[in-house]
């Protein structure tokens, strides 16, 4: 690819970015042409390297050596050292948090370690700008395959081998999806990548469009064939803008090199791509509200059938994959449909990429094989919960999931077993709470993000929510009344099966299941007026407890509203009147003595 | 377009109607083009008073309630003036889960000034916004282009007071 001694691969993505990786490569440039290092090192802005916790990161390579936080200070000292005198800066390698020892390669970093990259297979390692760069990493060949050697039927028997199911969350098989568009009657057909990647707290679909482009656009062309479509669309949401950049980038170098639009690599086949960018509606996932909403119209679900294979935008057959599922089609059309089913479990094949955050050490991307449990998952890979603090739960699948308590952890990835505890495999955002989450208060959270998100078009969703809200607020203000919880279970169950759209089928998950896990804690709300996490404010009497009170001052020194009175070897005291609830107090006070 | 006449509106100028004109030329007649040609007139204007929903509308042939529909539905859109400066406070499960809610209490302590919002000298207006993607340096806030990550309630005043 490249003749240059070193390439440092510097992570550009979304989370480096806004921790100044840009500075860094300008600092780093500098620093390598003043020591005349201009012709043997190389940098290279790469997508998301998945490692986001401790940005900006960069992967010195051939020799694989990983340093995390770099400032743009240490770029003198970094290349004084690695790159001309050829020792590697200790100093800002990772440090394994268990023994404190120093892991110079990123394979050996546990987080790195135990995955296993599939739809992330370029990630890091290519400039996601530069056509060659992917083509080099057998790019495009996938799409020569098919569209040459392969008859649509072939294509989609691969895509049934390989029973991949479809990551944004139903874990529908791609395949049959495809083979229903195929075998639906008409002329004009449509491929669509889903790109609206609502669910908060997942990033997986956003990550994948920045470090590899290319690979989503290879899987719509092998898609375009199988159904025999020539006009594609990718829905992006408009959060994203480095993601539709480098689309747009991807887009105009595959048209130029030949791989869209008339008579692709020689074979006949006319396939064009075009980015539809979104406007911030969560509902927009949804199939057809995402369809409607390329029409131009407000992004609101009809109901099914006719499925979208049948009639979908403009009334066309239609597909419509997410992003991580057509990542993964290229190799599957590469390598063939049982090598991708080879990992997995029975129901569940091939890989999973997951967005880890919340209350873990190790935020960020991760792609494990399907059967891996989601305790190695929290544990193994994304470190545990730090400071001490006790893992309570980890929530899967944003606002239409569920959360897993500690006695499910070793539940297996797999989209059956995950929907047994009540979660669900949902888009893969996995964000882990410990002890000082209030799991009302959590529910109350996604609810609010439902009912604002509700459409407006079915009433069991857009009145049901809106109810089932005001119950959970009453609660965490401490209003909650004796039979409020039946009256959130029967809510619920008439949301659940009389809404229209998964939206609102799904929108009381995460009341039911942190009901069925934390019920304790609902009842202590309304019975005993208190918050056990001690998140809602409401239910925090404000008093300090004298017996626990080390007299520090901490709290003192951060009200940030003058309402604490403390002197030197006395227990602080807090003014009710001036007090705004703000909890600065109780943050910062190590000793639990606030009451 | 000849038949149209260009409302007076205050926010708006005379090289901000041209702008506007070209971008319904340029789409009008390409079929469910009216979230692009209201994203782009936003981007000239900042936001979208009434009279140039209306004045899309004539210019695309297409009823008002069906601009005016698509405008109100999407969170992108504002109809209400923006300030200066736009805070977006993303309120994602990571960023809420690592205490944003207090980041946004202080804020409206010290501006009054609420999701959604413009201050009412419109140095300032807050969005709350449903996860950028950024869940790595939560809780994570946006001051116009400027990311800011690990934002405590803390910190967040004084992010602030650096804009003017």
């Amino acid at each position: 690819m490249n003749q240059t001694r070193l390439q440092l691969m510097l992570c550009g993505g979304t989370g480096c970015d806004s921790t100044g990786s840009e500075k860094v490569r300008v600092a780093l440039l500098k620093e390598i042409e003043k020591q005349g290092l201009s012709g043997e090192v190389e940098i290279i802005i790469t997508g998301c390297n998945g490692f986001c916790a401790v940005g900006p990161v960069m992967v010195v390579q051939p020799e694989g050596i990983f340093y995390q936080k770099i400032q743009p200070e240490d770029a003198a000292e970094l290349v004084e050292s690695h790159f001309l005198k050829g020792t590697p800066l200790q100093r800002l390698m990772y440090k394994n948090p268990a023994n404190k020892k120093i892991i110079p390669k990123m394979d050996d970093i546990p987080f790195f370690a135990s995955q296993v990259f599939r739809a992330m297979r370029n990630k890091g390692l290519i400039d996601p700008e530069v056509i060659d760069e992917y083509i080099a990493r057998d790019g495009y060949f996938a799409a020569a395959k098919a569209l040459n050697e392969m008859t649509p039927d072939d294509i989609i028997k691969e895509m049934l081998d390989s029973e991949l199911r479809g990551r944004g969350g139903a874990g529908f098989p791609a395949g049959l999806k495809w083979r229903f568009a195929k075998e639906a009657q008409g002329d004009i057909k449509y491929v669509l990548c889903n790109a609206d990647e609502g669910d908060p707290g997942a990033f997986m679909d956003r990550s994948i469009l920045e470090s590899d482009p290319h690979a989503v656009i290879e899987g719509m062309i092998i898609a375009a064939k199988a159904i025999n479509a020539h006009k594609g669309y990718i829905y992006c949401r408009s959060e994203y803008p480095l993601a539709v950049k480098r689309l747009n980038i991807a887009i105009d170098q595959a048209k130029n090199y030949g791989l869209l639009g008339n008579d692709i690599l020689g074979s006949g086949f006319e396939f064009d791509v075009e980015v539809y960018q979104g406007a911030g509606a969560f509902v927009c996932g949804e199939e057809t509200a995402l369809m409607r909403s390329i029409e131009g119209k407000r992004g609101m679900p009809i109901p099914r059938p006719p499925f979208p294979a049948h009639k979908g935008l403009w009334k066309k057959p239609t597909i419509l994959n997410n992003v991580e599922t057509l990542a993964n089609v290229p190799q599957i059309i590469l390598n063939g449909g049982k090598w991708y089913a080879s990992v997995g479990t029975a129901t569940s094949k091939g890989t999973k990429v997951f967005a880890l955050s919340g209350d873990v050490c190790n935020i960020g991307l991760v792609e494990v094989p399907m059967g891996t449990t989601i305790r190695s998952l929290v544990y193994d890979i994304g470190g545990g919960v730090p400071d001490k603090r006790k893992f309570k739960a980890v929530q899967l699948g944003g606002p239409s999931g569920g959360c897993v308590p500690e006695q499910y952890l070793d539940t297996p990835i797999d989209y059956e077993e995950i929907s047994k505890v009540g979660a669900i495999m949902g888009s893969g955002g996995a964000i882990v709470m410990d002890n000082t989450t209030c799991m009302v208060d959590m529910a109350r959270y996604f609810m609010d993000f439902i009912q604002d998100e509700s459409c407006g078009k079915c009433t069991p969703c857009r009145e049901g929510t809106k109810r089932i809200l005001t119950l959970l607020e009453n609660m965490c203000k401490g209003k909650g009344q004796p039979g409020d919880i039946e009256l959130l279970e029967e809510l619920s169950d008439v949301v659940m099966h009389s809404s229209l759209c998964g939206l609102g089928q799904t929108a009381a998950n995460p009341v039911l299941s942190t009901l069925k896990y934390f019920r304790d804690e609902y009842e202590a709300h309304i019975f005993d007026k208190t918050c056990p996490a001690k998140t809602c404010p409401a239910l925090v009497k404000f008093e300090v407890d004298p017996d626990k009170c080390k007299m520090c001052g901490l709290c003192f020194k951060g009200c940030p509203a003058n309402a604490i009175t403390w002197e030197k070897k006395a227990v602080a005291v807090i003014d009710k009147d001036k007090c705004v609830k703000c909890m600065s107090c109780y943050d910062r006070c190590k000793f639990d003595a606030i009451m | 377009m000849k038949n149209t006449i260009r409302p007076q509106h205050p926010d708006i100028t005379a090289q901000m109607w041209d702008s506007i004109d070209e971008i319904i030329a340029k789409w009008k007649n390409t079929p469910g083009s009216v979230i692009p040609v209201l994203r782009e007139c936003q981007e000239v204007v900042r936001y979208l008073p009434s009279e140039i929903l209306m004045y899309i509308s004539q210019g695309m042939g297409l009823p008002l309630s069906q601009v005016f529909g698509v405008a109100t539905f999407y969170s992108f859109f504002s109809l209400t003036p923006k300030g200066r400066h736009n805070i977006k406070v993303c309120t994602g499960t990571a960023c809420y889960v690592k205490g944003i809610k207090e980041s946004i209490n202080r804020i409206h302590g010290k501006y009054n000034l609420k999701e959604g919002e413009t201050t009412e000298d419109r140095k300032f207006s807050m969005e709350g916004v449903r996860c950028l993607g950024a869940c790595g340096l939560a809780p994570v806030m946006v001051v116009n282009k400027d990311i800011y990550g690990a934002v405590s309630a803390d910190k967040v005043i004084q992010i602030l007071e650096k804009y003017e």
